[in-house]
Order: C-alpha cells, then sequence, then structure tokens
C-alpha cells in the first residue's frame, strides 16, 4: 500500500503545488519516488514526530497540504497532543499518514504494532480516518479525499502485492464498500487484515456459508447507511488487526447499540495487553485468533448459535 | 465575575482615557483589570511581557489585513500570559472594550489561553512547546515562497523544559529559517517554582548559540531595545534568531515581583487597588 501511496502522491504533486512530504526519519526505499521529483518539497525532519506534526500544522495554515509520515505508532501516539491541539483544534489540511497499521511489525515487537491508532484518531470528531484494505484501494482513497478540508489520518499497509478478492479497488468515500452479499452472517473488516478475511470468506462459501462481506475503509466520518446494511443481517463480525476497544468493532457496537437493531455482534480483534512473543503478522494472527482458520472457525460458530436461537423459538410455545 | 469594591469605579473610569495608546502601562492596567474583573490570575505571567508585546503589536508586527496570507505570523507559545495578548488587541483597536469586558466569561471568545476563533489570533496555544513548532512550520512556508514575512514566537522559559521545543530549534537552524524569531521571557520562574531550581537555564544563551542560532540579550523591559533587536530585515540562508528578554515576573506591580504565588492568585480588592496605584504613579 504504502508505494501505491507514494505513487499516488507523486501524481497529485505533479498538479498541486500545495502539496508537501515530512517524514520522521523513515520510508527508506518508500518516498524516494517523491523525494527525487520534489526535493524542494521533501523533508526528513529527523526522528522527532511532535515536531513533524507541529511543522505541518504551519505549512497547512499558510495554505499547503502536509503528508505527515511514519510508522504508525510515532505517526499517531508520539505526537498525539500536537495532531489534537494543531490539525484538529484549526481544522488544517494536514494528512498523517501511518505505515504498518494492526501486527504488521510483527517481528519488532509491541513497540511498532499499531492497536489504537484507529481509536485515538476517530475519537477526534473532525479527524477523517481512512484504512484501506489493499493497495489498489489506496490510490482511490488517496485520490479521492487528499484535498477534503480538514486533517486525515490514512492507515495504511506495507503489502503493495495482495489483494481483497472481489474489492477490485473499489472506495467510496463515506461508505462501505460491499465485496459481496449474504445471508446467513455479515463480516466487515478493517485494514489490511481484509485479505485473509476474503480467504475466510471464500473457504466458508465452499462450506454452504452464505456470508455478506463488506470493508469498513473510511471509519470516521461512520460509514453512511452503516445500520442498514447491518439490519440486513441476524449477525455480523467484525475483524481487525487493532485492540478490541475503539476500533472497527466499537463503531459497529455503537451502532446497534443507538439505531436498536437486532444483530448479534462478534468482535474478532487483538483482546489484551501484547505479551512480548513476536513472529511474523501471519504468526501474530494466529496468537491474537486473527488468523483464516480463526475467522472460518468464528463464522461456524455464530451460525450455528444463531440456528440453535432459530430453532429454539420455533419450538417454543407462543405465549 | 467577582463582586466588586464601589469605590473602584472612579479608577475604572480613568482607565478609560488613558488606554487610548500603545504605551506598556497602558496595557498593565488592562491586565489588572480584567484580571480582577474576571477573578482569574497569570497575571505575573502577562505582566512580565508587556514590553515584548508593545514592541511587536506598537512597532514590529506587520499585520496588514486579518488572515491575509502575506502578514507576519506571532505565536504566543506561552498562551497563558493571553491577556497581555487581548489588551494589545484592544489598543490595536481590534476588540472592542465591550469584548475585551468578555474576558473569561461564559460565551467569551477570550478565555484564559489564546482561541484560533478571534481573528487576530494565529495560532491557539496553551499546552506549553508546541508554539515554536508551529512558527518553524510557518517559516518554512514563507522561506519556500521567497516570501517576506516574519514568524516571532513567544515563548517563555519554563516552556524550554519541553523536549519538542529543542527538536523545532534543532530543525530550525538546520533549514536556516531566518525568517524565524524566537523571544524567550526569560522571568526566571515557573508554575511552581524558580528555573534555577527546577531545571537551570542559567547559560541559556551558550546553550541556544551552540544550537547555531542567532542570540541576543535584552532588557525585556525596554520597548526601544526590543524594537531595535527583535525588528531585523531577513537575510535568507542566514540563522534563525533567539532574542533573550530578560524580564521580572510581575513586573510593575512591586508586590507581585518574583513571586511564585502570582502565576495562579487572583488580586483582592485592596492588592487591585494597590496594584493600579503604582502603575499610575509610574505612568
Amino acid at each position: 500500500m504504502r508505494t501505491a501511496f507514494v505513487k499516488t502522491l507523486v501524481e497529485i504533486a505533479e498538479r498541486d503545488k500545495r502539496v508537501f512530504m515530512l517524514t520522521g526519519d523513515l520510508g527508506y526505499m518508500a518516498l524516494e519516488p517523491f523525494m527525487d521529483r520534489f526535493p524542494d518539497r521533501f523533508i526528513n525532519v529527523g526522528v522527532a514526530e511532535q515536531n513533524m506534526i507541529g511543522i505541518a500544522t504551519g505549512l497547512a495554515e499558510s495554505g499547503y497540504i502536509p503528508f505527515a509520515y511514519s510508522i504508525v505508532t510515532f505517526a499517531t501516539l508520539r505526537p498525539y497532543e500536537f495532531i489534537r491541539n494543531g490539525p484538529v483544534l484549526h481544522n488544517l489540511p494536514v494528512r498523517i499518514v501511518g505505515v504498518g497499521g494492526g501486527l504488521e511489525y510483527g517481528h519488532n515487537g509491541a513497540s511498532h504494532w499499531g492497536l489504537e491508532d484507529v481509536a485515538v484518531m476517530r475519537v477526534q470528531p473532525n479527524m477523517t480516518v481512512i484504512a484501506p484494505a489493499d493497495h489498489e484501494q489506496t490510490k482511490k482513497a488517496v485520490e479521492n479525499t487528499w484535498d477534503i478540508s480538514g486533517p486525515i489520518y490514512y492507515r495504511l499497509g506495507k503489502d503493495d502485492k495482495t489483494l481483497v478478492t472481489g474489492l477490485n479497488g473499489k472506495f467510496t468515500f463515506g461508505q462501505l464498500d460491499i465485496v459481496q452479499e449474504g445471508k446467513d452472517v455479515l463480516l466487515i473488516s478493517m485494514g489490511a487484515i481484509s485479505a485473509d478475511t476474503a480467504q475466510a470468506i471464500e473457504e466458508l462459501n465452499l462450506r454452504g456459508l452464505s456470508c455478506g462481506f463488506a470493508i469498513a475503509s473510511t471509519i470516521n466520518p461512520p460509514p453512511v447507511e452503516l445500520d442498514k446494511v447491518l439490519s440486513n443481517y441476524k449477525a455480523v463480525i467484525t475483524v481487525e488487526a487493532h485492540y478490541k476497544v475503539g476500533g472497527i468493532g466499537s463503531l459497529v457496537a455503537e451502532t446497534i447499540a443507538e439505531k436498536a437493531l437486532n444483530t448479534l455482534l462478534v468482535r474478532m480483534a487483538v483482546d489484551g495487553i501484547p505479551d512480548g512473543i513476536t513472529g511474523s503478522q501471519a504468526f501474530m494472527y494466529s496468537c491474537h485468533g486473527l488468523s483464516k482458520e480463526n475467522i472460518v472457525n468464528t463464522v461456524l460458530m455464530t451460525a450455528d448459535k444463531l440456528e440453535a436461537k432459530n430453532r429454539e423459538r420455533q419450538s417454543c410455545p407462543v405465549n | 465575575m467577582s463582586e466588586m469594591d464601589l469605590s473602584l469605579l472612579p479608577m475604572l473610569s480613568s482607565l478609560k482615557q488613558k488606554s487610548q495608546s500603545f504605551l506598556p502601562n497602558n496595557l498593565r492596567r488592562i491586565i489588572i483589570e480584567q484580571s480582577k474583573r474576571a477573578g482569574v490570575g497569570h497575571i505575573g505571567s502577562a505582566l512580565s511581557i508587556v514590553e515584548i508585546i508593545t514592541a511587536l503589536y506598537g512597532h514590529v508586527l506587520n499585520v496588514s489585513g486579518i488572515r491575509d496570507p502575506n502578514r507576519d505570523r506571532f505565536i504566543l507559545s506561552k498562551g497563558h500570559a493571553a491577556l497581555a495578548l487581548y489588551g494589545a488587541f484592544h489598543l490595536k483597536g481590534w476588540i472592542s472594550k465591550e469584548e475585551l469586558d468578555t474576558f473569561c466569561g461564559n460565551g467569551s471568545k477570550l478565555g484564559v489561553h489564546p482561541e484560533h476563533i478571534l481573528p487576530h489570533v494565529d495560532f491557539a496555544t496553551g499546552s506549553l512547546g508546541q508554539g515554536l513548532s508551529f512558527g518553524v512550520g510557518a517559516a518554512l512556508a514563507a522561506h519556500h515562497e521567497k516570501a517576506n514575512r516574519q514568524v516571532y514566537v513567544l515563548l517563555s522559559d519554563a516552556e524550554m523544559n519541553e523536549g519538542a521545543v529543542w527538536e523545532a530549534i534543532m530543525f530550525a537552524r538546520q533549514h536556516k529559517l531566518s525568517n524565524l524569531c524566537a523571544i524567550l521571557d526569560a522571568n526566571g520562574q515557573q508554575a511552581f517554582g524558580y528555573t534555577r531550581d527546577v531545571l537551570d537555564q542559567t547559560n541559556i544563551s551558550e546553550r541556544l548559540q551552540s544550537f547555531g542560532w542567532q542570540v541576543n540579550s535584552v532588557d525585556g523591559h525596554n520597548v526601544n531595545e526590543l524594537v531595535k533587536t527583535i525588528h531585523s530585515p531577513i537575510n535568507f540562508g542566514g540563522a534563525p534568531r533567539f532574542v533573550i528578554a530578560r524580564t521580572v515576573f510581575g513586573k510593575g506591580v512591586s508586590f507581585m515581583e518574583n513571586k511564585i504565588k502570582w502565576h495562579y492568585s487572583p488580586l483582592s480588592d485592596h492588592e487591585y487597588k494597590e496594584a493600579m496605584a503604582e502603575i499610575d504613579k509610574h505612568s
């Protein structure tokens, strides 16, 4: 996704002189196309993320559209109060670009895992939060949103190869991207783990289950008609490489509660503090119950639960 | 609004006549009057920057129009001294006496710290250690365009405790932002102690020089000297400038000077009268 992001941004910067790129000393073998093409609009601010966001705020107030790039945790958490008091409270078009959402930096350990970024970003009312699912969607998402008013947080993955089956690069700002409709359960995923979710759904289809599948690529503002989509299903399973609290599962829970929907929710997410064990992203997904197999099993168990409930209802004498 | 002794009223009406011209003691009167009326503190912090604000708003800043992209930028990074800023806006004729009198009232745009909703506030502040980075970004933008506008940031010495300030200091030197002028209100005092006892800064000039900045030390209560030092043509490619303004916390009201208490305390009726009488005596 980051290669697609940089390529897209170079194209935008070619036509719009307001685009600046700042990095907190990261992006080796990724940001060079921008750096080489626009050396006067590319700045490595050093390992100083607070200052990076402060500078971006000053640039944006002067009419520029700065993109501030780093690994998710360093881009969002270290300078969080700068983000709040700068671009958020001044409603300025600063774009915070976090790479490696979730457990992508698996071997690097918890300091590099972006597990609460969406939670802290989406609480800011005017912060647009976008988490593309693959590199084709990244391109479309950046093209469609880069010049909107107010700040944006882009949560990107590192993977520029894997595609989410059936998504075909679709991105509609402010809406769920529906990959397929279904009858039994709905899966909603956020970010790069959508590819694993899509694979799980293929397997579930083979087992005769009819799953709906939607990708939440815009998390804030919440996707319009999220409630309508949810109300078509008896159960929804959210899948995210993020802490259970504050991400897409929480957003769906808020919607179900506020709209008084009769939809069972199962939240698949990182549930608990990292224990110091590291490994590849796939390994870490398994550790946290987020592998393709875990998704398949969770859907099957949820479907069984629904069926049991249904049977119970049918066998119950009418009062 | 706190209850006020009626005998104070003649003093308040005399303020109206005296506050027309942009003189330090007129700004001091506004600070004392408004902080008394609103029953709030941060008085000493506002008093220590009176001459700096007078130099900037009376002589240095080129602010041709509200939100004009080519105006000079000013960031009161020590946002808790906002009352001095509001006083300046009033003396410039940018906000009315009626609006000034809303300071710290419900629904007012004039809170304890400056908010961006006020058209003449370039950047809202209040959290120490952020203003210099905002200023660096604004200076970088002007530098990129080779524009003549300058960026001024006023910091407190306590604020130099914040690590992010030093990130901005290193960056500004690296990128030769000579259109950036930081001013340090070196009053030697912070919220809960003296700077020498908290994190000593007695060699702050040397420290800043060693970071590659052009540093000038100046009497922070001498407007002419301040104007001369702060006002400087842009030399693109040169070093950014730090003006160390040696100030007295609570300057102009002797019972407040260098007293930690006046970081937070509001004035009693008696203290108010005493403060105003002293300012009048020296006007």
